[in-house]
């Protein structure tokens, strides 16, 4: 009894968690670059942790390597759910190096192609290896139809990953959430605006229900 | 001597060589063959059409693998464009080539994103509009 309570003891809390069977789900959030994946990581970290998980940027790839938030517990209706967010690059078939020269000189530029590349090819891995959950942030005023996000989708249902895809950018005039929920039938839609913060209330009752 | 080229080109042909990769011929091949198979086609500026496509898990591999291909003085990555062959109708020029109509396979042509402005799909036919430079 004695020893028992002495190597219990000994063993972080990180340890028990690891062993238990409320593991933190991993929920990656996925989607093209610039739809707001970044401003959603760090308002849902914001809102529940205190702190935020990344730079947000109107500068293509400015997020290149996966980030992790662990465990973000949230609460809805007196039960809390708690989850890892991963916030990706995003995902797209090409990187143009062309694109990184204007603001910086030649050798950053080529260090930072390469991060960007290898950010995509790591958050593809991520996709077949590492996550239990998927949120695919799109921007509502942008068409959702693209090879990119078709072929995405596609992925994710191969993978049998509970997906929940949000509408972002609700506060821009040309938003259209029914294009994207005509687009992708098959999956919940939840309109919000992540820069503003709304409609947060239904994104984190669906996180809740989808990732608990 | 090579036949059909233009000469007036010091860059070699004036035109776009087209891999058609028929399904069977996919069906025999490991996924990183595939993958092999076409980026190697897309490295040598070719556009590469597969008959039945990749699986998502494929697909999948192919971007991990264009990524870690990409490199600032050549290779910017890939353009890819996927549709149900049902829709194409049986009657599709592929479909003929090939002789084969299988509604499930989808159609995939993949090309080198720096060449490529569009890739153009119409109801019968896949048009490739390669940029000249
Ligand atoms: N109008 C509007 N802009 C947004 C919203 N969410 C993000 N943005 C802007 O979109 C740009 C890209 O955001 P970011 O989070 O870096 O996108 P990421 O590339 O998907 O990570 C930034 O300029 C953000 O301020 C939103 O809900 N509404
Ligand atoms: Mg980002």
């Amino acid at each position: 009894m004695g020893l028992f309570t002495e190597l219990k003891d000994s063993i972080s809390r990180a340890t028990d968690r690891l062993f238990s069977d409320q593991d933190p789900k991993r929920i990656g959030i996925y989607g093209p670059p610039n739809a707001g994946k970044t401003t959603l990581a760090n308002r849902i970290a914001r809102d529940w942790t205190g702190d935020a998980i990344g730079t947000e940027s109107h500068v293509p790839h400015e997020t290149r390597r996966a980030r992790r938030k662990e465990n973000v517990e949230i609460e809805r209706n007196g039960k809390s759910v708690t989850i890892d967010i991963v916030d990706t690059p995003g995902v797209t078939t090409k990187v143009d190096y062309e694109e990184f020269t204007g603001e910086m000189d030649e050798e950053d530029a080529i260090r930072r192609s390469r991060e960007a590349t290898e950010g995509v090819a790591e958050a593809m891995h991520w996709l077949r290896e590492d996550v239990d959950g998927v949120i695919y942030v799109l921007d509502s005023a942008e068409d959702p139809i693209t090879q990119v996000n078709t072929m995405l989708i596609g992925i994710i249902e191969s993978r049998d990953l509970p997906v929940l895809i949000f509408a972002n950018k609700i506060d821009l005039d040309d938003a259209s959430v029914k294009r994207i929920e005509d687009a992708f039938p098959q999956h919940k839609t939840v309109p919000l605006s992540a820069k503003e913060g709304d409609n947060m209330d239904e994104v984190y009752d669906n996180i809740a229900q989808y990732f608990g | 001597m090579p036949k059909a080229t233009n000469t007036d080109d010091p860059e070699g042909p004036d035109g776009v060589q087209i891999d058609l990769i028929s399904g069977e011929r996919m069906a025999e091949m490991a996924t990183m063959e595939k993958i092999r198979m076409i980026l190697d086609g897309v490295h040598d500026g070719n556009i590469v059409i597969l008959e039945e496509g990749l699986t998502p898990d494929e697909e999948s591999r192919l971007i991990e693998t264009t990524m870690a291909e990409i490199n600032p003085d050549g290779f910017n990555g890939i353009e890819i464009e996927t549709y149900p062959k049902s829709e194409a109708g049986d009657s599709s020029l592929l479909g003929r080539i090939m002789g084969t109509n299988d509604a499930e396979a989808k159609l995939t042509v993949i090309g080198p994103a720096n060449q490529i402005e569009t890739l153009h799909k119409d109801e019968t036919l896949i048009s490739a509009l390669v940029s000249r430079n």
